[in-house]
């Protein structure tokens, strides 16, 4: 039996031992790792593993469970176990499938998978992972040391099948090439990191540049002082523009919204941000990270329009959320093998502004140009925001030096009002993408 | 020490060591010393200096409620091998979700690809070690009735809305795991364990007239049975304490911004042990020359008031294990002492390479994972002021009892902790309350400026996660009340 033959049996036992409604998942997958530091091989990983879950009803009631175990009675554990556990939960009166007539996928190459990655010999990928690194150690003699290189790479698929006559999978592939330097002056080290990621080896970019521009990050770190505690404009590289939409995206999950855990909560039709900012997530974009035919639960992916100039739009839902809310599901479930669908997105990114990154540093005299962001310090209930903070300082619209050891804070609704600048830089790397952002005024803390 | 113990445990009577045929492994898969003997030989076919073997069985199950309904249950079991070659510094691994010999064979292949030349060991005498037992829970709560721990999330959710009317949205969820380890490596060492896990939250929001919502988090738990959350940290106490909270902080003024004198409180503030040294003396990365501690043992990192250590054999503990994931016992390592760094936390890699003694750190997420130095608990050791006193010595400054989660970066030592429970000290009390905000610092530079340390050394709750590497593992942390007299503070006023 074929693995999707097999989520197809899996819910018809799941129906014969009286489940009114289910929905099966199973994944396979296969990973190769290849690290090297200072030149030599550091690690090499390879390997694959299988695994299934399944979710059942009875009338208004769920259970789920999982397994590696994918023999006749590894399966038929799942099973049993999965209905053992809807006898304990409590109804709810919004648990369920999708309709039949949300069901469906989208026709077409997407692009998730390329033979090219499969095709990539052992030795191969340990030289490219080792030219990342050489490039990096070979830009200035202050890159003297390294966290190393690494060239990454995944094969997978997913079955899924429901007893809405749903059943259907998808293949998807990826490579990924980093570089970790560090540079030091002699009294202070500091390190960043440069990758590439793509679904075919022909979309990743070359080893030298990944290491160059990794070098330069960790180059431009070194001698970075403590500012001034301060209200002025931040600027967000692309790197850390992405972390805005994360926020975002917690922020109109169907979860936090019926829950009115989430600052934009009942804010529909509002202006909720500066009309620069138009957010889109998109699951239909062929080879890109948060393509796929089908959500979780098998609902089409679609493109959603989230925040548009301004005025939020769209929440992004899943069945069960939707019904909570009175909507529609906007095709974002997302899960791991079994259990309630959650919210995913799919390629999520900002619309590109009209103005040049360097523009938009040329009419700052004084602000910070983050780089980097560490710690959790974000209440999407409240909006607060308060994180740590890396970067340049700008001064008369040029970067002057580096900054660290500063927090950031405001509140993520100010600062959705408040950005002023969306750059025209727009790039994926990943399944979030965003441009650089320039925000009018936050606190920077620093002495 | 003030280590809180769970409750009663259910007699002490796991056996403290037993036969590979009486182990979980040699019962349910019959597994046997032969075989272990094989797949190392197999391991070490192409010249490997070491390898490993690790089994591992997880059963999981979790039940949450929200909205005052159980909507969720989930339970499930993951099974597989993970097979390590080492030659030199480089570590091959494979792994298998299928514990076929010709699958552990296979992976045994894949995995000593990694070295060349002729196999330099011909013959593995494997030898058991005697084992010991921190949580010798009888009936693990992942083997209890299903009911009695759904009833757990229940409680908490009557609990956190009878606590106050603003209270209103309440989500709880109770986890657990059993965890089955088999350990076999061509240094001639079998080790097994049996590792419990359990721990329940609580999550509320809190809303006043018109308002902006506020949260509140609690949560504990361990190696446990299940009656430790029946009648010792019982789902009410979690309950009431996030509900606790969330009401503070509708009251809650702005954060301020800028350097000022911080007090933390005892217990989870020891997050800022873990981001400011631990994850720095960890030996990976100080090997490599990466981290920010790299070459400083026997120097001064902190005040002579500080004395940190990390100390996996507490009884019961979440961070706490029998043997750790290379099959090391783990033990009690001092990280800092009197403010001179002591030592790092090694793994079997690392140590090899230092010539360094083992510290018992190596620590995994699963079969599919390459170990390496983690934490376990760490904690810093009490001193001789009293917590009303430290607070009194502030004239102006910021009293933090709370934390959400913190990070650090390595290299350059600088690292974060977000308060997400504070209030401004003014003239040395307690005023308001303030939003959550994050805490800035420097790893080596942070700890000189503590200039007091209470007797009141707390141990969190058991509710802590660590990340490295896409790597998760469970750990403890833990403080008394300490004066630091110069940090940064994130907020907005």
């Amino acid at each position: 039996m074929n693995l999707q033959e097999l989520a197809g049996e899996v819910v018809r036992l799941a129906l014969n031992e009286g489940a009114t409604d289910a929905e099966c998942t199973i994944s396979e997958g296969e990973e190769f790792s290849a690290s090297v530091r200072m030149g030599e091989v550091e690690s090499l990983k390879e390997a694959g593993a299988r695994g299934a879950g399944v979710r059942v009803l009875k009338g208004k009631r769920s259970g789920s469970a999982y397994t590696s175990d994918l023999s006749r009675d590894g399966i038929a554990r799942m099973v049993s176990s999965a209905l053992e556990l809807a006898a304990i939960t409590s109804e709810d009166p919004h648990a369920g499938l999708p309709e039949a007539s949300e069901l469906g996928m989208i026709d077409g190459d997407l692009e998730l998978y390329c033979d090219d990655v499969a095709q990539l010999e052992t030795p191969f990928k340990i030289e490219q992972a080792r030219q990342a690194e050489k490039a990096a150690l070979d830009f200035d003699r202050r890159i003297a040391n390294s966290e190393g290189a690494s060239f990454d790479s995944h094969a997978g698929a997913r079955y899924f099948a429901n007893s809405r006559e749903f059943s259907a999978s998808y293949r998807t592939s990826s490579c990924s090439m980093s570089a970790v330097p560090v540079a030091s002056d002699g009294e202070n080290m500091e390190r960043d990191y440069w990758f590439s990621v793509a679904r075919s080896y022909s979309r990743l970019e070359e080893p030298d540049y990944i290491g160059r521009k990794a070098a330069e990050r960790a180059l431009r770190r070194l001698g970075a002082r403590k500012v001034p505690t301060q209200r002025v404009p931040v600027v967000f590289e692309p790197r850390t523009a992405r972390s805005m939409l994360d926020h975002i995206f917690e922020a109109v999950s169907g979860d936090s919204i019926y829950r009115k855990a989430s600052f934009l909560t009942d804010k529909i039709g509002e202006q909720v941000a500066a009309v620069q900012l138009t957010v889109i997530d998109d699951g239909t974009i062929p080879g890109l990270f948060g393509t796929s035919p089908f959500d979780d639960e098998g609902v089409p992916s679609r493109r959603t329009v989230v925040i548009e100039r301004g005025v939020l739009k769209s929440y992004l839902l899943n069945s069960y959320t939707a019904r909570k809310l009175g909507l529609k599901t906007t095709g974002n479930a997302a899960r791991g093998l079994s259990g309630n669908a959650g919210i995913g997105h799919g390629n999520l990114f900002i619309a590109n502004g009209a103005q040049k990154p360097q523009d938009i540093l040329r009419s700052i005299k004084q602000g910070l140009y983050v780089t980097e962001l560490i710690g959790f310090g974000v209440n999407i209930v409240t909006g607060d925001y308060s994180r740590g903070a890396v970067g340049l300082w700008i001064e008369n619209g040029e970067l002057a030096y580096p900054v660290s050891e500063v927090t950031i804070a405001g509140n993520l609704g100010e600062m959705l009002k408040g950005i002023e600048a969306v750059g025209s830089d727009l790039e994926f790397r990943g399944s979030v993408a965003a441009p650089t952002l320039m925000i009018r005024e936050m606190t920077v803390s620093g002495h | 020490m003030n280590v809180r113990r769970p409750v009663p445990l259910a007699g002490e009577c796991y056996p403290q060591s037993m036969g590979l045929q009486d182990s979980f492994f040699g019962q349910k898969f019959g597994i046997t010393e032969r075989d272990l003997e094989r797949y190392l030989g197999e391991a070490l076919s192409a010249g490997g200096d070491y390898a490993d073997l690790y089994f591992e069985y997880v059963a999981t199950s979790s039940i949450s409620i929200d909205e005052s309904i159980i909507k969720s249950a989930n339970q499930g079991v993951s099974l597989g091998v993970g097979v390590r070659v080492i030659s030199g510094e480089r570590t091959g691994y494979a792994y298998s979700d299928d514990l076929s010999p010709e699958k552990i064979m296979h992976a045994a292949r894949v995995a000593a690809h990694i070295a060349s030349g002729p196999a330099k060991i011909d013959k593995i005498g494997l030898e058991e070690k005697q084992g010991r037992n921190l949580y010798p829970v009888v009936t693990a709560p992942t083997d209890t009735d299903l009911k009695e721990r759904a009833a757990l999330v229940e409680r908490a959710d009557r609990a956190a809305r009878a606590y106050d009317a603003r209270i209103f949205q309440v989500q709880a969820a109770y986890a657990d795991s059993l965890r089955h380890v088999l350990v076999a490596a061509s240094d001639g060492s079998i080790s097994h364990d049996r590792q419990p896990l359990a721990r329940l939250s609580v999550a509320v929001l809190a809303k006043a007239n018109g308002g902006t919502p506020q949260r509140g988090y609690s949560g504990g738990g361990g190696r446990i049975a299940l009656e430790y959350f029946q009648t010792g940290r019982t789902p009410e106490f979690f309950a009431q304490e996030a509900a606790r909270q969330a009401v503070m902080q509708l009251a809650a003024v702005e954060a301020p911004a800028g350097e000022m004198t911080v007090v933390l409180g005892p217990g989870w503030p020891g997050i800022l042990l873990h981001e400011a040294v631990g994850h720095g003396l960890e030996a990976d990365f100080n090997r490599k020359g990466v981290s920010a501690f790299s070459n400083r043992i026997g120097q001064q990192v902190a005040s002579p008031l500080c004395t940190v250590v990390d100390d996996g054999t507490i009884h019961n503990r979440r961070g706490s294990l029998n043997m750790d994931d290379e099959g090391n016992v783990t033990q009690r390592n001092v990280l800092i002492e009197n403010g001179v760094l002591r030592g790092y936390l090694q793994d079997k890699l690392s140590s090899r390479i230092l010539g360094s003694a083992s510290t018992g750190s190596g620590r995994r997420e699963s079969y599919q994972h390459i170990p390496m130095p983690r934490m376990t608990n760490t904690f810093m050791l009490p001193g001789e002021s009293e917590p009303g006193d430290i607070i009194r010595s502030v004239p102006r400054g910021l009293y933090c009892s709370n934390f959400g989660g913190g990070q650090v970066d390595i290299t350059s030592g600088n690292f974060v902790f977000s308060a997400s429970e504070s209030y401004l000290i003014e003239d040395g009390k307690l005023t308001r309350p303030v939003r959550g905000a994050t805490l800035i610092g420097n790893g080596p530079e942070a700890l000189k400026y503590v200039s007091m340390v209470g007797n009141d050394l707390k141990l969190d709750e058991g509710i802590g996660i660590c990340g490295k590497e896409g790597q998760s593992v469970p750990v403890g942390v833990g403080i008394p009340t300490i004066k630091v007299d110069k940090m940064t503070v994130g907020g907005t006023a």
